[in-house]
């Protein structure tokens, strides 16, 4: 099945144009690794797809499932099952992580028109997240990502996705700052994620996260298009040669 | 001048009427007052303290003296929704400024407490009153305070004794009921917490919808040394009420004292804390948070004297503003010359939720001392968008999400508060006015 589906998109931030025509099909049980220097929109794309409204989508469109959410609410979005982990989470000050978790999830559960969670059941869900991502209990009662590490923000993002169970999870950067073993954990949560039924995009500037998280395509964009589609070999033909290759090889064209 | 001489005409029939039960020391310092409040009249906005907040609003009404208290006047109203629950705690009601026995409760206390009307300590029990009644607030200072202790006549005492520790806050209820006459009250609040005593206090003031009158309260403060003092004073003026209010507190030698002032209701309104660490060794946290929507107006002006060494001082005011509402924080903190170690720290952040909300903040740091450890911060912002769009990107509707990241906000004064039924019955109040602002849900 069709996941996420990008025809011909054009975004712009104040009037200047970061995105110039990206086409992208991620089918369901696919993951999908979107490399690019910095600069080339790698991380507009990521939220626009989440509904960003500072960016501007002046044509194309964006499909989930085969339908249009161009006119979606990030929140609509959410609740149907998209999921972006943040680049750069953030901080919350005042707001519990748990609160912020549980409030989370019932507004997906209320919108799937389900009842709130049993206040014991969602213990039991996120204790069992917890263990799996390595994260203290003491993160639960600290407000949302205020005072955290780079690693324990991006697992927190990690932990998220994982109570939220999304269909379509797009992973912004999120292997900056972390170390190599921050990088496995949040890796395995990934991969405990990766399903038939779901699809995954990770976005990311190196291939160090993909001996992890193994993509079965990759794309390379640059200025806002992308220029070159393959498949895993193409991450490590980028970090053996670098962008600039990629580059030029699209300037003779 | 016409207004002041109103207000002095009136004067005058109020002390004719109270003549009898008025002993010598009292009418001479009413007098006092009174001939202050002549001399200056009301404040305008040249005097720097009255800079942003114009009293001309509240001399456009006829205000009169409420002459006794009657029970008629609040019913069929009720006052639990107005206040917290104090089951359980003393508690001392006032109706336009008169004490309604039969809406307070002062039974079982220990030993040597004192709790009661100013009144009629005043008759039977003078000496501790008349030692401390208008030593410490200042009349030259403030024509509102000036105005409020010419007409000193009934208010709140509380005193307790060495050494004598209550576990449940007293709190003192100050109602406001105009009828359709629009009614002014002075009340006044004293408060003498001997050495070794811990005790919280609550003043609330209350109004009901729409009701037009004029609170000017004063309370001074006693705090003896070592002792362990908690005050709250909570505002929920009616929406179209003028509310004046000045809290001086005077604090002894290694005592611990908290004040917080949360101000939710009233069309005007200004507050004055006055802190002075008289002595030593003293912790003292001055904390306040306002909300303030439509055309409301908040003035928040506070002042913290170290005069002694190793004194703390811990500042922090909040405030949320929607519609037109405008609102004013003047914090000074004045570290006089032997105020040696003084530690001070002042923080004032408001988030302003329309583009036709106003905020003036001014900290002000006085130093004369030069081993001191003082900071100040102050921030007037909006919703941070990032985070709407975070809270959004995790399913929260965009009103819920705008709702919590406001609620946190306000929630750093609330979650500091020690006494927990204030506590609660404030935070019910913040998701209440969150919930019915404008601005809160969606930009205004």
């Amino acid at each position: 099945m069709n996941m996420l589906e990008i025809r011909d998109l054009h975004v712009s931030v104040e009037d200047k144009e970061i995105l110039k025509g990206v086409d992208l099909k991620v089918d369901a049980g696919e993951v999908h690794a979107i490399m690019g220097p910095n600069g080339s929109g790698k991380s507009t794309l990521a939220q626009v797809i989440a509904g960003r409204d500072t960016f501007e989508v002046t044509k194309g469109d964006i499909l989930y499932k085969g339908e249009s959410i161009l006119d979606k609410s990030p929140e609509e979005r959410a609740c149907e099952g998209i999921f972006l982990a943040f680049q750069y989470p953030v901080e919350i000050p005042g707001v519990r992580n748990s609160y912020f978790l549980k409030s989370a999830l019932n507004s997906k559960r209320k919108y799937r028109g389900e009842d709130e969670i049993d206040a014991m059941d969602f213990l039991a869900l996120i204790k069992k997240k917890m263990e799996m991502l390595e994260i203290k209990k003491s993160f639960m009662e600290r407000p949302v990502n205020e005072g955290f590490s780079g690693g324990e923000k991006k697992r927190n993002e990690i932990l998220q996705m994982a109570v939220l169970d999304p269909m379509l999870a797009v992973l912004d950067e999120t292997d900056s700052g972390l170390d190599i073993d921050a990088l496995k954990i949040v890796s395995s949560g990934v991969n405990a994620l990766r399903g038939p039924d779901r699809a995954i995009v990770v976005v990311t500037h190196y291939q160090r996260l993909l001996n992890y998280i193994v993509p079965d395509v990759v794309h390379v964009l640059l200025d806002g298009r992308i220029v070159k589609t393959g498949d895993r070999t193409l991450a490590l033909e980028l970090e053996d040669k670098g962008y600039a290759d990629v580059q030029n090889g699209t300037a003779k064209k | 001048m016409a207004h002041v001489d109103t207000y002095i005409k009136d004067f005058a029939r109020f002390e004719t009427r109270v003549a009898k039960s008025t002993p010598v020391w009292l009418r001479d310092i009413r007098k006092t007052a009174i001939d202050r409040f002549a001399a200056v009249g009301f404040p305008a906005t040249k005097d720097e303290k009255w800079r942003f907040t114009r009293v001309r609003p509240l001399l456009g009404h006829d205000f009169r003296l409420a002459e006794g208290y009657q029970r008629e006047a609040l019913l069929p109203l009720q006052l639990d929704e107005l206040c917290m629950d104090d089951r359980g705690c003393r508690r001392l009601t006032f109706v336009n400024g008169h004490f309604a026995e039969d809406l307070s409760d002062t039974g079982s206390l220990p030993a040597g407490v004192r709790i009661g009307s100013l009144r009629s300590f005043m008759e039977t029990d003078p000496e501790p009153v008349q030692r401390c009644l208008s030593r410490y607030a200042d009349s030259r200072k403030n024509p509102f305070v000036a105005l409020n202790t010419a007409h000193i006549y009934d208010g709140a005492f509380v005193h307790i004794p060495k050494g004598t520790r209550l576990e449940e806050p007293i709190h003192l209820l100050y109602v406001t009921r105009s009828n359709g006459n629009p009614v002014v009250s002075h009340p006044r609040t004293l408060i003498i917490a001997d050495e070794d005593t811990r005790a919280s206090i609550v003043e609330s003031y209350v109004g009901f919808d729409s009701d037009t009158y004029f609170t000017n309260a004063v309370t001074e403060i006693v705090v003896k040394a070592r002792a362990e003092i908690d005050h709250c004073k909570l505002q929920r003026e009616s929406d179209s009420a003028y509310h004046i209010a000045t809290v001086q507190a005077q604090i002894g030698r290694d005592s611990r004292y908290k004040t917080d002032s949360v101000s939710l209701g009233g069309s005007l309104v200004r507050n004055d804390i006055n802190t002075i660490l008289g002595d030593e060794g003293i912790d003292c946290t001055v904390n306040g948070l306002y909300l303030a929507n439509g055309h409301q107006h908040v003035d928040n002006h506070t002042v913290i004297e170290h005069t002694n060494p190793r004194g703390l001082s811990r500042e922090l005011y909040k405030g949320i503003l929607g519609g037109r509402a405008k609102a004013v924080f003047n914090g000074r903190i004045h570290v006089h010359p032997q105020a040696q170690k003084t530690d001070a720290k002042q923080t004032n952040r408001c988030i302003l939720l329309s583009d036709d909300a106003q905020v003036n903040t001014n900290p002000q740091l006085e130093i004369y001392a030069d081993d001191v450890k003082c900071t100040h911060g102050a921030a007037v912002g909006q919703i941070d968008g990032d985070a709407v769009f975070y809270l959004r990107s995790r399913g929260i509707d965009k009103a819920s999400a705008r709702q919590m990241l406001v609620f946190a906000f306000a929630n750093e004064v609330l979650e500091n508060l020690r006494i927990d039924r204030v506590r609660e019955h404030l935070t019910a109040d913040l998701r209440r006015w969150l919930s019915e602002a404008r601005g809160v849900g969606e930009e205004g």
